[in-house]
């Protein structure tokens, strides 16, 4: 009996630790931006709400935002839908080489990382003109992702029964009919999830923007976040805590939406 | 029904190849139309780089200069360089160091006890661990590492007051731990995740029966759950080595100081290359972070066929 | 409506496996034809050659008076219900069964009301907002066949349409689909594996065995006489008993027993010839004492089949069976005897009936 207490009480105690130690050091991004006056230390928020005229007051913390969305939307939407056409002609056509090809598909996603690319694609964003272009940044970061999003694609059309597309067309549908009336439809939960992976991706994404981007006008927020808790001087801790918050809440929501939409299957890695 | 048909062997393709037999008769060509765009943005940002970066390692190339404007193929020598360079090895133990301490112990332990003690249990409290594992996961790395930056700050960071004590400063005194402890707790969402759901498909009959047979938790842990998970344990291990080995958020805690301290393989080459300009060198040293990555993909990948 | 007629047609999947070897069918209009085999056998690459959704090696595929042989799928005026009935999960049953139509370019409103009354007349009327998700498995099969009717097409193609149902409803779509195609008179030609489905609703059938046509016939003659071997042991619930027998002058001498030679082949056989003795356990007439020319042996199982039984009989180490009227079965053991029925027994000689 007593052994049993003793085991409850040191499941407890680990659990305790184990929050504690996953907590503490969020719980700043949680207090400070209520905090007046805030520092780096965590203190109980007066809920005030005085905090967030700082970020209206700093030039490039709403813009860097926006720049972030449309990094990530321009990257999402690219990505989807060179990722889908790609999947669904290879999961559905033999086409020469194919296993070959998913196969260099999946290695390269792999081992080509932002690592141990950044020296060429740095030389390569230069040599055209693409440094400062957030077209050239979403290019880049499309071509990065599409192995990985064209690997997932297929394993979900392969999943799809290709009765649906073969009754389509016996009743004389065409081949663009049947992908706009049946297997985009069909698919949509696997586009979406992309589109998610997608978006989560850029969204944090700091190197990249980092490397190429140099004009603070069209740097994301992950590089503005950076510049604030680096640059000289006094940081502007109310901004920091502010701005933090607003970068992340995105997505925490964009999270819970999945899990609660389709569970947050697991992928592998919903994130990098 | 009268008129002549061809006898069956003169019609053979001629006939067959005037459609396409997948389901949607998309035919090849449409096919490869399909595929094109893909492949286009794939090999120019993916396939090309890489094979550049092979070239630029051969090259003297640098950002300014004379060997800017016409860089010269200098052979092997920028690989002699990092390989005879203390700076190189250095930041190769480093990452050693990092990848070991963070993700093959950090991660994997502290995953696998997560995914452990909340195996069997619903409700809040798992809903509420979980969460924050995830969160720490999910939120922007630009976030989190200024989280930590606050965290261990030297005058009124968190740990600090808690630890009442004045004037720590982990990033400066132990940078490395620093970022291990850091990256753990970043990452351990992914294990415990992987490992919850291994745990999930080990057949409750086969514990059942491990603990009528007498079994000690240990030994149910060691003769039922390890043999059946095995396999996630080692795909878990390849996928977060590669990516703790290419991980380049230690740059945002501390740019690989105080002293090069922490200057990981990631940080180096950006050290190197983009803040000193020396791509060919830089290259060099990309060229062997591509070949380790390689080598643990392949040996991802064969696991992965070998599951299959 | 029209007939259906293959010419040598011939499929050769890539890496060598012949599927379908030089088949030659002619299936008139508005017949309900039934294409019946063991899985592999072929059944459905024929159907589904006959679509278009495979493409033929070698040989023709003629509708009506048209060779479809190279048009696609959409440009033969066929239609066909699957397996798993293909029903789109993203539309409404309406849009379902009016899809066809809108790949015509029918206008919405004149195809709205098609669908209506195609759905009114399989019963679906309260059903016509419901997506695919929502309806029973019965539901569905009669969403899919609306769509199929829908398109009035020149021909029906059903694959295996009932083996997506549970074993109650599947007798009852059974009957309700034989009564749909009498009344439509759409030359229909499904595929299944289940020999009492094709004997219950097919007008005539095609017996396949690996890519080729064994047998082509009413289900009467199919039951009856068997062209082979194969047939023989894949037509009826229970298997028909096939012998190994002797021809010894005008009776034949089959596991030790002396048996009169069946009606159907005689004068046909030679004195000494090897031969097969085929008879349907149903055309055993089974005793417990001695009979002239009958199989005489111990009773090794007996198995209900609800209003009679099936007895089989160890036969000098042969198995026997015959099938028993409930109130007549013996017991294990007992000593009995199966008199085959002279007008039903069959002959087969390399393994084809004797007559051809």
């Amino acid at each position: 009996m007593t052994r049993f207490v003793l085991h409850r009480i040191g499941f407890y105690v680990l659990i305790a630790v184990l929050l504690a130690f996953f907590t503490v050091p969020l719980l700043w991004l949680a207090s400070a931006p209520f905090t007046s006056d805030p520092t780096y230390q965590v203190r109980l928020p007066d809920f005030t709400s005085e905090n967030f005229r700082a970020i209206l007051d700093n030039p490039y913390a709403l813009g860097s935002l926006w720049n972030s969305v449309v990094l990530a939307a321009g990257t999402a939407v690219l990505v989807v839908v060179f990722a889908a056409l790609a999947a669904y002609a290879l999961s559905r056509v033999r086409l020469p080489g194919r296993d070959a090809l998913l196969y260099t598909l999946l290695l390269l996603s792999s081992i080509i990382t932002g690592t141990a690319a950044m020296v060429p694609l740095f030389q390569l964003a230069v040599e055209l003109h693409l440094i400062d272009s957030q077209l050239g940044l979403i290019l880049i970061m499309t071509g990065g992702l599409l192995p990985a999003a064209i690997f997932m694609m297929k394993d979900f059309m392969d999943s799809t029964p290709k009765s649906y597309e073969e009754s389509a067309r016996v009743f004389g549908a065409s081949p663009l009919q049947i992908v706009r009336h049946v297997v985009v439809p069909l698919v949509r939960p696997g586009l979406a999830t992309i589109a998610v992976w997608a978006v989560a991706n850029v969204w944090g994404n700091f190197l990249m923007p980092y490397l190429l981007l140099s004009d603070v006008e069209k740097q994301p927020a992950a590089v503005i976040m950076y510049t604030l808790y680096t640059e000289g001087g006094q940081a502007n801790i109310k901004l920091l805590a502010t701005f933090g918050l607003l970068y992340s809440v995105p997505v925490v929501l964009m999270y819970l939406f999945v899990s609660k939409k389709y569970g947050f299957r697991f992928h592998g890695g919903i994130k990098r | 029904m009268a008129q002549a048909t061809l006898p069956p062997e003169v019609l053979d393709d001629a006939k067959a190849r005037r459609y396409s037999a997948d389901a949607a008769g998309l035919g090849r060509l449409r096919a490869g139309a399909f595929v094109a765009p893909a492949l286009a943005l794939i090999s120019l940002f993916l396939v090309f780089p890489a094979l550049w970066v092979l070239y630029l390692g051969l090259s003297n190339y640098r950002l300014t200069g004379a060997a800017a404007a016409a860089p010269q193929s200098v052979g092997f020598d920028n690989f002699v360089k990092a390989l005879t360079d203390p700076e190189f090895w250095n930041s190769t133990w480093l990452t050693f160091e990092f990848v070991l301490g963070s993700a093959v112990i950090g991660q994997v332990v502290l995953g696998f006890l997560l995914a452990w003690i909340m195996r069997d249990r619903t409700g809040p409290l798992k809903r509420i661990v979980e969460g924050l594992v995830i969160l720490a996961w999910i939120l922007p790395s630009a976030v989190v590492s200024f989280l930590w930056v606050a965290l261990l700050d030297r005058d009124d960071g968190t740990l600090n007051t808690l630890l009442h004590s004045q004037d720590f400063a982990p990033l400066l005194d132990h940078p490395m731990l620093s970022i291990i402890v850091f990256n753990t707790w970043r990452g351990a969402a992914f294990s415990m995740m992987l490992y919850g759901a291994a745990l999930g498909n080990v057949p409750p009959s086969h514990l059942e029966s491990a603990r009528l047979a007498g079994a000690s938790g240990w030994q149910q842990l060691r003769d039922v759950v390890f043999p059946h998970i095995r396999g996630h344990v080692l795909t878990n291990l390849l996928l977060i080595s590669l990516w703790t080995f290419n991980d380049f958020t230690p740059f945002l805690l501390t740019a690989g100081g105080p002293d090069g301290k922490t200057e990981v393989l990631a940080v180096h080459v950006y050290q190197v290359a983009l803040q000193g300009g020396e791509l060919g060198y830089g290259a060099a040293v990309s060229t062997v972070i591509l070949l380790i990555n390689l080598v643990v993909a392949v040996f991802y990948l064969r696991l992965l066929r070998s599951k299959k | 409506m029209s007939a259906i007629e293959l010419r040598g047609l011939t499929k050769v999947y890539p890496g060598g496996v012949k599927a379908l070897d030089s088949l030659d069918l002619a299936i008139p209009d508005g017949e309900f034809f039934a294409l019946l085999g063991p899985s592999g056998c072929g059944k459905t690459t024929l159907l589904r050659t006959i679509a278009g959704l495979e493409t033929a090696t070698g040989g023709a595929v003629v509708i009506g008076d048209r060779d479809v042989t190279g048009l696609q799928p959409g440009a033969r005026d066929i239609a066909m219900v699957f397996q798993d009935y293909a029903l789109f999960p993203h539309m409404n049953v309406t849009d379902n069964i009016a899809y066809p139509l809108r790949i015509k370019k029918v206008g919405k409103a004149a195809r709205q009301q098609k669908a209506a009354e195609v759905g009114a007349r399989l019963g679906l009327e309260q059903l016509m907002d419901r997506r695919p998700g929502q309806l029973s498995g019965g539901q569905q099969q009669r969403v899919a066949l609306a769509r199929v009717m829908a398109t009035q097409a020149q021909a029906f193609l059903f694959d295996e349409p009932l083996s997506n149902l549970d074993a109650r409803l599947r007798l009852e779509a059974r009957t309700f689909l034989k009564k749909l195609q009498h009344e439509l008179g759409v030359t229909t030609v499904f595929v299944t594996h289940d020999q009492a489905e094709a004997l219950a609703m097919a007008d005539r059938m095609a017996v396949m065995e690996s890519g080729h046509i064994r047998q082509i016939g009413t289900p009467a003659e199919v039951f009856q006489r068997p062209a082979n071997t194969f047939v023989a042991g894949f037509i009826g619930s229970t298997p028909m008993n096939l012998l190994d027998g002797v021809v010894r002058g005008d009776t034949l001498e089959v596991s030790g027993c002396k048996l009169a030679v069946p009606q159907s082949a005689e004068g046909l056989l030679h004195d000494g010839e090897k031969i097969v003795y085929g008879v349907r356990p149903e055309y055993n007439v089974y005793s417990a004492g001695p009979v002239d020319g009958s199989l005489g042996g111990n009773v090794s199982i007996v198995e209900n089949l609800g209003a009679s039984y099936l007895v089989t009989l160890d036969v000098n180490g042969v198995l026997v069976q015959a099938v028993v009227p409930e109130g007549h079965e013996p017991l294990i053991g007992d000593e009995g005897y199966a008199l085959p029925r002279r007008d039903r027994a069959l002959i087969y000689r390399d393994g084809e009936l004797v007559p051809a």
